[in-house]
This record gives structure tokens, C-alpha cells and sequence, in this order.
């Protein structure tokens, strides 16, 4: 019992010894640093997720503060956290709001597939087999890349086999964008709620074949959309969100219901009945004004 | 003489005949992990080579006094004590006086804390029976073999990248193919005798 004691002593002074001259020793080597660095690091989301680019939270703090990294390097921060890391840096804080992913594909199983493909459960590897189990080759794949890759437990797969992102769990971190093989993940302003789930490039026949609910390029959306802000571009529609007030009349008229949240059929009737009636009252008024106007001319 | 003899004979075992890295095989993870640059290379090399030497100088105190107390048997937590005090305090001195060669070895550099060429070269003081001079001496050169070995790797590595080899041997599997073949030709020195 005592040679334990005596261990114990004997190590115990060991390392205070050893302790009291690193203490020492700190105090003489001291370097000092920024204390500006701590702060940003302490409103940094602190998940080491690499989102940003640089190695860690603590490399993105060094970047924010060597000037090499915008003060919302941070997207899972936030834009209360930017704020406060701009003013440690003694900027105005940056605008913008929070912007979430999206994952531009709804196929699932609306989409046709070529194949089971019983490999790794992993997209990367999926789409190496003869490009893929899917008929689309722009389409989600559905092994869940991104699912692995989001710190934040915000993707998951959707109940039609898509990925699918939960908007309140998201932070925009991009590491889901960076896995998806197929780069269906975009950043979608967090406040809009009309998205194009589609992102096949293909026009007409041959989007309409390999999905049930691709996008074919016909353009419908563009004619009805009184704010002009959804395009056709390369073969797909693209909703501009600075323009987008979210009313869904490009969802009601879309075909193919790749326009996000779909109309459902009841909607669509009642959207059609309403137009018709409008055209039947313009054109009605037109009459009434041709026939004003060969009144006065008589 | 003869000490000067011994100390000779302890300075060629040590850098060539029984080179840490290629014939003892302690240290391989810095050894693989900083040997991509030349420059981190030698930073790596020297710093561990003064942790080796100083570490031998220490802890051969601890040692004598640990066996005065009757607890011998307590040799390698003490000296694992020592070793990380020494790379904590050789840390603090690099991040002041060198900071570029401080963020050039990153990670390495606490990590040396857990190398086992450290560990190894104390143990072995004290399994060789070595006097005071004799350890320092084993200290610094099988630092200064743990050096030789991780430069000439690291020079080998910056020249891997013109070589034409498999896709498959990309990154590790090259390096310890080129390890093995470099603790093969070391092999030969174990023939090596000046006493």
C-alpha cells in the first residue's frame, strides 16, 4: 500500500514540476494573438463541417480575419452570427437572407428505370454502373449521398425515393451540393416556397419519356407567369427569385406537375374554369366594344 | 579510446545499422504523414531530433531517480510525462521564435508527443544500460537517422510525382512501397562494424 502512495507522490510531483515549468515557460513564449480571432470563432457554428472551404472553424476564423474570407463564410451561422462577426470586424453586416438547399429533382418513383442496381448503397458509385439505374440522366438516384453528407440531419429520402431537404434543419452548409454526382442541390432563398423539381436538360419527348414529372421545356409556365420570373433555359424552367411572389399559377398550369408544390387536379380545374370564364368575358367585352364603336361610326 | 570507440559505434548504429524508421520501424507516422515536402521534412526532422536528445538527457534523471525510489517499474509513464512536457514546451518555443516552420509541421508537431521513436529511444537508454553521454549521444543521432531517413524519403516523394506508376499506387501505397525499398537497401548497412 505505501509503494502505491509512494508512486503516486513521486509521479505527482513529477508533473507538477513539469506542469510549473511549462507554466513558466508559456508565460515567456507567450505569442500573442488576436483576441478578434477567439470572438469570430466563438459566432462561427462551430459543426467543423467544411462547408466554407477552409480546414475546421478555427482556419475559417483565420481566413475572416486575414481578410481572405467574407464574414458570412459561415452559411450554418447564420445571419445573427454574421452580423456579430461583422462587427468584430468593423464592417456593415452583409444582407441577404438565409438561403436554404433544394434538391431540383422530384422523380423518385415517378422516374422510369433502366435497371436494379443492387451495388453500394452510394449515388457516386450507382451512376458508374452504366450511368446509372434511371432512364433520366439528370434525375435524384435516391442512395442518399447527401443524406450522408448533412451534419444537420436536415436531408432525407422522400417517401418517392427523391432526396428531399427539410427547410428548417438546413443551414446551406453546401456539403450535400458538393456529394450530389448529379448536382441536383441548389441554395433556394429560404423564404420562397415555388421551386422547379425537375432538372432534365432534354426537350419535348424526350424528358416525357424517362419521368412521369420532368420538366419538358414547353414553356406554359413562362406564358402564364405575370411577373416574368420563370424561364425556360437549356431545356428546363427556372424560377427567378427575385422576381417570384410565390402565387403558383405556373403550378397550375405546368403539365407535368415538375413545378413544386404541385397543383392538384381539383385546383387545375377550377384555375381553367376561371380563365375560361375571363377569356369568355373578354372577348365578350371585346365584342361589346367593336359593336359600340360600328354603332357610332353609323 | 575506448569510450570514444563506443560512442562512434553507438552514432553509426544509430543513424545507419539501426535506423529508427527503417530497420526499428518506430516513428512511421510522421515518418509517412510530413514527408511530402523537403522543407517540413528537415523542420520535422530537427525538432525531432532535439525532442529525442533532450528527452534522453531528462530521462535519464527520471530514470535514476525513479530507481533510487525502488519504482523502476514506473519508467514509461514517467517518461511518456516527460516527452509531453517537452513537446509541449518545444511548441510554445516554435509557435514564438519559428511560427513558419510552427504551422508548417500543423499537426505533426504535438503528435510527436505520441511518436514512438521517442518513447523508443529512452526505453532502450535504459535497456542498453547506457551511461549519461551515451544516451544523449544515442538521443541525438538516432534523431539525426530519423532525420536522414525522413529527407531522403521526402526527396524521393517530390520525385515520385514525374514517375510513371499505377493510378491504383496513387498517394500511400506508392510511398510505403518506396519505404520498404529504402529500409531494404538500409538493410545493408547492418554488416556495418568499427569495433
Amino acid at each position: 500500500m505505501t509503494n502505491v502512495i509512494y508512486a503516486i507522490v513521486v509521479l505527482g510531483v513529477l508533473g507538477a514540476v513539469f506542469g510549473l515549468v511549462l507554466a513558466i515557460a508559456s508565460k515567456i513564449f507567450e505569442v500573442k494573438k488576436d483576441p478578434r480571432e477567439e470572438e469570430i470563432l466563438s459566432h462561427l457554428a462551430g459543426a467543423n463541417c467544411g462547408g466554407c472551404g477552409f480546414p475546421g472553424c478555427a482556419g475559417c476564423a483565420a481566413a475572416i480575419l486575414a481578410g481572405t474570407a467574407p464574414v458570412n463564410a459561415c452559411a450554418p451561422a447564420g445571419a445573427e452570427n454574421a452580423a456579430a462577426i461583422a462587427a468584430i470586424m468593423g464592417q456593415e453586416a452583409p444582407s441577404g437572407e438565409r438561403q436554404v438547399a433544394y434538391v431540383r429533382c422530384n422523380g423518385g418513383t415517378n422516374a422510369k428505370k433502366r435497371f436494379d442496381y443492387v451495388g453500394v448503397k452510394d449515388c457516386i458509385s450507382a451512376t458508374k454502373v452504366a450511368a446509372g439505374p434511371l432512364e433520366c440522366a439528370f434525375g435524384c438516384l435516391g442512395f442518399g449521398s447527401c443524406v450522408s453528407a448533412c451534419q444537420f440531419g436536415a436531408m432525407s429520402i422522400g417517401a418517392n425515393g427523391a432526396a428531399v431537404v427539410d427547410p428548417d434543419k438546413c443551414t446551406n452548409c453546401g456539403a450535400c451540393m458538393a456529394a450530389c454526382p448529379r448536382k441536383l442541390i441548389v441554395s433556394v432563398p429560404a423564404s420562397k416556397k415555388v421551386h422547379v423539381a425537375c432538372a432534365n436538360r432534354d426537350k419535348g419527348k424526350a424528358a416525357m419519356s424517362v419521368c412521369n414529372s420532368s420538366c419538358i421545356g414547353c414553356g406554359l409556365c413562362e406564358k402564364e407567369c405575370k411577373k416574368d420570373a420563370i424561364h425556360v433555359e437549356n431545356g428546363v424552367a427556372v424560377i427567378d427569385y427575385d422576381k417570384c411572389v410565390g402565387c403558383k399559377l405556373c403550378t397550375k398550369v405546368c403539365p407535368r406537375d415538375a413545378i413544386q408544390p404541385a397543383a392538384t387536379a381539383e385546383e387545375k380545374e377550377k384555375y381553367k374554369a376561371i380563365k375560361k370564364a375571363q377569356a369568355e368575358k373578354a372577348a365578350a367585352a371585346k365584342a361589346a366594344a367593336a359593336q359600340a364603336e360600328t354603332a357610332e361610326k353609323a | 579510446m575506448e569510450q570514444i570507440t563506443n560512442l562512434l559505434a553507438i552514432t553509426l548504429a544509430a543513424i545507419l545499422a539501426n535506423n529508427f524508421i527503417f530497420s526499428q520501424f518506430l516513428g512511421c507516422c510522421p515518418f509517412l504523414g510530413v514527408s511530402k515536402k523537403v522543407d517540413t521534412a528537415v523542420g520535422m526532422g530537427i525538432a525531432v531530433t532535439f525532442v529525442m536528445g533532450l528527452a534522453s538527457a531528462v530521462c535519464y534523471a527520471v530514470n535514476l531517480l525513479l530507481i533510487n525510489l525502488g519504482l523502476g517499474y514506473m519508467q514509461t509513464v514517467a517518461f511518456i510525462l516527460v516527452i509531453a512536457a517537452l513537446v509541449q514546451f518545444i511548441e510554445m518555443f516554435l509557435q514564438k521564435s519559428m511560427p513558419a516552420l510552427y504551422t508548417a509541421l500543423g499537426v505533426y508537431l504535438p503528435l510527436i508527443t505520441t511518436n514512438c521513436a521517442v518513447l523508443g529511444v529512452v526505453l532502450l537508454n535504459v535497456q542498453n544500460n547506457y551511461n549519461f553521454i551515451e544516451s544523449v549521444v544515442y538521443g541525438i543521432t538516432g534523431g539525426l537517422g530519423f532525420l536522414l531517413a525522413i529527407v531522403l524519403f521526402a526527396s524521393i516523394r517530390e520525385r515520385l510525382a514525374f514517375a510513371d506508376y499505377p493510378k491504383a499506387f496513387d498517394g500511400f501505397p506508392i510511398a510505403l512501397v518506396t519505404a520498404g525499398l529504402m529500409a531494404l537497401a538500409f538493410m545493408g548497412f547492418s554488416g556495418l562494424k568499427v569495433w
